[in-house]
């Protein structure tokens, strides 16, 4: 306790300055989702996400969008344990046939309205495993996908500014 | 061991045996091809002698080339930086093998996988149920790593049977695959006794892709992409086991710039790693400040990982015959500039864990995986290491790790402490190995040369941060990939942390879990 109070206090707010040109991408990004989140969802949109045989780096960047430099949670976005919770599912990953089911039944437990979300190259069409035996393809064949996060894996920041843009949307 | 001394180990013990061939292809690899009466008394003597687990056990489909299966099992003999491969012939009709499981337990799994990919018997493994190809979804049948095998066939669909615990009292709780955290899928199954579990069934499978089947036919550097997205957080392990292979086949020497970069992009995928399992750690206890704090660390790596390459994982880095990346002079002052700010950091956040008491409580003496079942199990890797089995690539297969003086750790009590600990200090070991690699290298060297491609078979390995990852690669003359086989570390440990579970309460697994942090996109395939 006493380490994290000298810390505290010696540090103030932050523990490393962040490189400003992604500071302010993130800030002004940020700022943007914030606003745009609270005239739609009326302050905070609440995201399940599922893994239907993605590789793990998408969700390493997932979990890393939510790391206090990019701090998704404070401009409104809330990652939730439960699709009960949910107003969209963010889905990666190439779908696994072994997932199917467990996809489908994650859609059915978020409540209406609800929407989806790909995220990364493979649950666009199955990206690098598509011609597999095993893999069912993309994730729009089987849900209705609004919005599809590209890249191998995105970035926190590629997920964040992808955000802003399909909300921006009318 | 030489293969000759090898021999006359085994017919010590078996007076009959007669070796069908012998061969040394590569300085690192020796191969036996014995009878198939033969086959699992040689397995079982390597076992025992070198002391090593099954490594590998694969399966090949050779039925065009000369109407049989191939079966091959390797072993480590560590002491003399050599992979020992014992190899038979399998008949198509009716195909089988008499299984090692009951005797050596670490090639329990990879019999199943041979059973459920290739239609391949293994007479008398007690336990038969299918691991990646889930019986409700995959009718019977359907053997996908046969070469004939082209699109699934309808057929009866079955169930799968977890092993179930009965009495008075006991409960059961089912757990995924989808979990509640942003993670992979898998399903848990606990029976409990009160508080403490008495059995974990972890059954997984849930991200197969069938990677394996998806090298076959492929190039070189199409296929090295693939590599690198197996298990995402391992990518450049999985590249460079995979380089590794194909250059031994094409036999291609690696400049020593190459060496020392990879050896570096290596030791900052192990970092990244192992801080943001600290950092899981204390999220599972409810620790949220230490937590963040690690965050921000394995993010400061990421950012350094783009600044020196272009990727966050370290991807589109490593190619056949070298690198992608070289490091000129401001890149290294970056590197070696964030180092320092991320051993600082690193520093206090141990500082932080180490002096709460309550959190110090909840590690200690938890999820304990003794060396006796640790060694059983044939673990591998960083769980291995934790429970006083001393085995590292990086020490038994030096290469350029020679040159730096690896120092390999290793920690006996097995819990999550002892886990936790050895992270501790091989972040520490690496910051110094980077520093020792930036050392060395220098500018306007060569970083990669051409390869050719040519038929041929290798295994190629690498430590990642979770242990050994090994490739074992068989190409044709055009050079396009005949069959590949992958074996992640998670694919064994996974069994290790059911023991280490047992008598513990199920609000210590997610901390349990994150001790071992095991892939299951890797382990899946």
């Amino acid at each position: 306790m006493i380490e994290i109070l000298k810390n505290r206090i010696l540090k103030g707010v932050v523990t490393r300055h962040i490189r400003p040109e992604l500071s302010k991408r993130i800030d002004s990004a940020g700022r943007e989702l914030q606003s745009l989140i609270q005239k739609r969802f009326g302050r905070s949109l609440s995201i399940r996400q599922v893994d239907t045989g993605s590789c793990a780096a998408c969700e390493s960047e997932i979990i890393a969008a939510n790391n206090p430099i990019y701090d998704l949670q404070r401009f409104g976005i809330n990652f939730v344990a439960s699709p009960r919770h949910a107003d969209a599912l963010l889905v990666t990953g190439p779908v696994s046939r072994n997932m199917l089911i467990a996809l489908k039944k994650t859609y059915a437990a978020v409540p209406e309205p609800k929407f989806v979300i790909t995220c990364g190259d493979c649950a666009l069409d199955g990206g690098l495993f598509k011609d597999s035996y095993y893999v069912e393809g993309a994730v729009n064949s089987i849900l209705p996908v609004v919005m599809h996060i590209p890249g191998c894996p995105p970035s926190p920041l590629a997920i964040l500014e992808a955000l802003v843009g399909f909300l921006r949307k009318p | 061991m030489g293969s000759s001394e090898i021999i006359s180990v085994i017919k010590k013990q078996f007076p009959d045996f007669a070796a069908l061939s012998t061969g040394e292809a590569y300085p690192d690899e020796v191969l036996i091809k014995v009878r198939p009466q033969d086959f699992k008394n040689t397995c079982l003597v390597l076992h025992k002698n070198l002391p090593s687990p099954v490594m590998l056990l694969f399966a090949l489909d050779e039925r065009r080339e000369s109407s049989k299966f191939l079966l091959n099992c390797v072993f480590a003999d560590f002491k003399n930086s050599r992979w020992i491969t014992v190899g038979m012939d399998i008949a198509q009709e009716n195909p089988g093998f008499d299984s090692l499981a009951k005797s050596i337990y670490s090639a329990s799994l990879f019999e199943r996988e041979i059973r459920e990919m290739f239609g391949i018997e293994p007479r008398d493994n007690p336990d038969l149920r299918r691991l990646r190809l889930h019986d409700e979804v995959w009718p019977k049948g359907n053997y996908p790593l046969r070469k004939d095998f082209q699109k699934m066939q309808a057929g009866n669909l079955g169930d799968y049977k977890f092993s179930r615990v009965e009495g008075e009292g006991i409960f059961e709780v089912p757990v995924g695959p989808v979990h509640a955290g942003i993670i992979g899928p898998g399903h848990f199954r606990f029976s409990a006794a009160g508080e403490p579990i008495i059995n974990l069934e972890t059954r997984l499978g849930f991200t197969h892709r069938g990677v394996e089947k998806l090298f076959e036919g492929k190039a070189y550097f199409e296929a090295l992409r693939l590599a690198e997205c197996v298990a995402g957080d391992s990518g450049f392990a999985h590249s460079l086991a995979f380089a590794q292979a194909a250059e031994k086949i094409s036999g291609v020497i690696i400049p020593k710039q190459t060496a020392y970069l990879r050896g570096l992009f290596l030791e900052l995928e192990r970092m990244y790693n192992h801080v943001n399992d600290l950092g899981g750690m204390a999220t599972d206890v409810g620790f949220s400040f230490p937590a963040a704090y690690a965050s921000i660390i394995k993010e400061a790596i990421l950012q350094l990982n783009a600044r020196l390459t272009g990727s966050r994982y370290l991807k589109k880095v490593n190619t056949i015959g070298g690198v992608l990346a070289d490091i000129d002079a401001s890149g290294k002052e970056a590197l070696l500039g964030s180092l320092k700010d991320i051993k600082h950091d690193f520093n206090e956040l141990v500082k932080i864990l180490r002096s709460s008491v309550s959190f110090m409580d909840r590690v200690d003496a938890t999820g304990v995986l003794k060396r006796k079942t640790a060694e059983d199990l044939g673990v591998a890797g960083l769980v291995a290491r934790s429970s006083g089995i001393p085995t590292d690539l990086r020490r038994y297969f030096p290469g350029v790790y020679r040159e730096v003086d690896f120092k390999m750790i290793t920690q006996q009590s097995g819990d999550v402490l002892a886990r936790l600990n050895l992270r501790v200090l091989e972040f520490a070991e690496s910051c110094r190995l980077i520093e020792e690699f930036a050392a060395r290298i220098k500018q306007g060297e060569k970083i990669r040369v051409e390869s050719g491609s040519k038929g041929g078979s290798a295994l190629g390995y690498a430590e990642a941060w979770r242990g050994p990852v090994l490739y074992w690669l068989k190409t044709n003359s055009g050079g396009l990939i005949e069959r590949c086989k992958i074996a992640d570390p998670s694919f064994l440990n996974w069994q290790g942390l059911s023991y280490a579970l047992l008598g513990n309460i199920i609000p210590d697994f997610p901390l349990c879990n994150k001790s071992f942090d095991l892939s299951y996109a890797g382990n899946d395939l």
